[in-house]
């Protein structure tokens, strides 16, 4: 079962899909251990591992900061693959992706990662400063290898582009709430609303939707407009302020009706 | 070829945000490129602003010093705001100005792009914002000065190794959020596409007319051109001239700091600190480690000290069209003291580093040979820098003066 599939088969038992995001070895490998069961056992659908690059150009201050930690702690890619393989094999119940920048992907070789990606489990990438243009060889490789190559949506994309590019994807679409970087909090107005509706008409893939969510609330708004709500940077603030063991009760307040 | 790549270097390597606001640039790029009367209006605008053309001045005194060569030097360092970032500038504002934008943005390192993109926000009316890394904050107060004079908003981004690589990540996240009504001045022939071809399209001015200054001057083409590469604006900008010309060879320059096998050097061309990457949008020679994470980068000239280099440069590189060589911050010293002591000139520190190969190499030529260095800018207006560079006593002095001074008001 592909990716795709797998999240349509869970959105038949509930409204919504969460998916969370951390940054490998941001404080420590051994904390992002401990957060990322708390995320497993309170029903996260997918986890993005973020593995760390120097030129994070498309995130906002708190990943940055967190990748800058994390490469200043001495992680190398090698310890992500291995991080990585070890948490597919304990929690099967999550669909894990690996979120980077191209620039990792290519000094390991396009073939090579991928590769080893699929080897140990990884369900697909999200890889933001690969656009369909310059990812000719990544699509091709990434869909003989079964892997979703995670596409975006943003604000600014016209219809057109939003049916060029998903036809291009695979898993689900990356649809971003705002212009920007990551991090910052948008409100759900007619506009979020209409961009979402204009996502749906595009797609028949999954729509996974960031905002700066941080309650129940707020995903409570996504239901019906899309399918997966991310939970980005809401995280890494929730352990840097209150530690890894306050991820389980933010998640479960997220996931249950209340 | 694919667009926007030379050989297998270069890319629009780009957040899907920015997919729109690209395609609107390239259309306006392509529209001015096309359009001769934008290239006419962009001449007039460097003669009437900017001192164009600059001089080819023979340094006859440093050719007689040298004994070999015939040595002459563009005088990229006769612009306004005193290098050739004046000319990547204005076009860029020009283009601004066709797109009906009301606000440019910037990353600098040296502070050189940003006050040349301050002159030119304030010139043509422009709101902007100028972005730099704290620890080129630090060592250029001089041009945050003019900088902020000039009405430009100075940014100090803090991430990373708070240098240029870092105000370029935080210039493109303003511009992810801004794009509707601002544009990013790019300051070199880097970044994604269509930045490197044209800003190397502006900068070409520096060729056309140094062409025909040679001929004038010396009757023929000159055997050698040499210049200073950072991203390689300025290197661009004159190579161009002579792209055609096999038999004029080009030598591109770059930041060798503390010698080319320490960790403390900025050359992606030399040495075996760079490997290819993609990274700031496009795809080049960039000093990474084997992770592909970017490596601490360091010249005595902040403007050399960057971890890319143009793709149009390292394409001309593999074909072996150009080639490359590195100075040492103390070559660069004692080029820069045989430059003033000799011609009356004062390169600047990124500029030196082309008068380094120079001199090593014109002794070794005939007198009926001729070669030019491309002095992209001054060094009097850093004088800060420059000073601190020669650890000159008697400046010491007058700054903790003037400091003591400013304690007891």
């Amino acid at each position: 079962m592909n990716l795709q599939q797998d999240l349509q088969q869970r959105l038949q038992k509930k409204p919504i899909l969460l998916m969370t995001h951390l940054v490998l070895g941001y404080p420590s490998l051994e904390t992002n251990r401990e957060v990322i069961r708390q995320m497993a056992e309170n029903g996260v659908d997918c986890i993005e591992l973020q593995i760390p690059f120097s030129e994070p150009m498309a995130d906002g201050p708190v990943i940055v900061k967190a990748s800058q930690d994390a490469l200043a702690g001495g992680i190398r890619v090698e310890d992500s693959f291995a991080f990585a393989e070890e948490m597919v094999r304990e929690f099967p119940q999550v669909n894990f992706l690996f979120m980077t920048y191209y620039n990792i992907v290519f000094r390991y070789g396009l073939e090579n990662f991928i590769d080893r990606s699929a080897e140990i489990g990884i369900k697909g990438f999200i890889i933001p400063d690969l656009p369909p243009e310059e990812g000719g060889e990544y699509l091709l490789l990434a869909a003989n290898s079964g892997m979703a190559a995670i596409m975006f949506f943003t604000p600014t994309s016209t219809d057109e582009r939003m049916i060029e590019v998903a036809g291009q994807g695979s898993g689900f679409i990356y649809c971003v709430a705002r212009r920007g970087v990551t991090g910052e909090h948008t409100e759900m107005d007619e506009n979020l609303a209409g961009y979402l509706d204009r996502c749906r008409r595009a797609t028949e893939l999954p729509l996974a939707v960031g905002f700066g969510i941080t309650s129940r609330k707020d995903v409570a708004m996504l239901e019906a407009k899309a399918d997966m709500a991310v939970i980005g940077t809401a995280t890494i603030k929730l352990v840097d302020r209150e530690g890894a063991d306050s991820v389980g009760s933010f998640i479960r307040a997220l996931a249950v009706e209340g | 070829m694919k667009k926007g790549y030379f050989g297998q270097w270069g890319g629009a390597f780009i957040p899907e945000v920015l997919h729109a606001t690209f395609t609107e640039f390239n259309i306006a790029y392509e529209a001015a490129r096309a359009d001769s009367s934008f290239w006419q209006e962009y001449v007039d605008l460097m003669a009437n602003y900017s001192c164009r053309p600059t001089p080819l001045t023979f340094a006859e005194n440093l050719s007689d010093h040298l004994g070999g060569a015939r040595i002459y030097i563009k005088r990229e360092d006769l612009n306004h705001t005193g290098a050739h970032k004046a000319n990547n500038v204005m076009g860029q504002g020009l283009l601004v100005k066709r797109m009906g934008k009301k606000r440019v943005i910037a990353e600098t390192g040296a502070g050189q792009h940003g006050v040349a993109t301050a002159t030119m926000a304030a010139r043509f009316g422009f709101d902007c914002t100028v972005y730099m890394g704290e620890e080129d904050v630090a060592r250029q107060r001089p041009n945050v000065f003019w900088m902020e004079k000039l009405g430009a908003t100075v940014v100090t981004v803090t991430d990373g190794s708070r240098t240029l690589k870092d105000a370029i990540n935080e210039a493109f996240r303003d511009w992810v959020t801004s794009m509707d009504d601002t544009h990013y001045v790019m300051g070199t022939v880097c970044g994604p596409h269509p930045f490197p071809e044209m800003v190397a399209w502006f900068q070409s001015i520096i060729g056309i007319e140094v062409r025909k200054q040679i001929m004038e001057q010396h009757g023929k083409m000159p055997d050698r051109v040499y210049a200073c590469v950072g991203g390689g604006s300025n290197a661009m900008g004159i190579f161009q001239g002579f792209l055609e010309d096999n038999d004029v060879e080009l030598i591109g320059v770059e930041a060798g700091g503390k010698g080319i096998d320490t960790d403390q050097h900025a050359s992606r061309m030399v040495g075996d600190r760079a490997a290819a990457g993609v990274a700031q949008g496009y795809k080049t020679m960039f000093l990474q480690d084997s992770d592909g994470q970017m490596l601490d980068t360091h010249s005595i000239a902040a403007g050399l000290d960057y971890v890319g280099v143009s793709p149009i440069l390292a394409d001309l590189g593999e074909q072996g069209r150009v080639r490359f060589e590195a100075a040492t911050d103390v070559e660069v010293l004692e080029a820069l003291t045989l430059a003033m002591r000799t011609e009356g000139i004062i390169p600047a520190l990124e500029s030196s580093h082309a008068f380094v190969q120079a001199i090593k190499e014109a002794p070794t030529m005939f007198r009926d040979q001729a070669i030019i260095i491309n002095m992209s800018g001054r060094g009097d207006k850093d004088i800060f820098t420059i000073a601190h560079a020669f650890d000159d006593p008697s400046w010491k002095d007058f700054i903790i003066g003037l400091a003591e001074e400013y304690k007891t008001k």
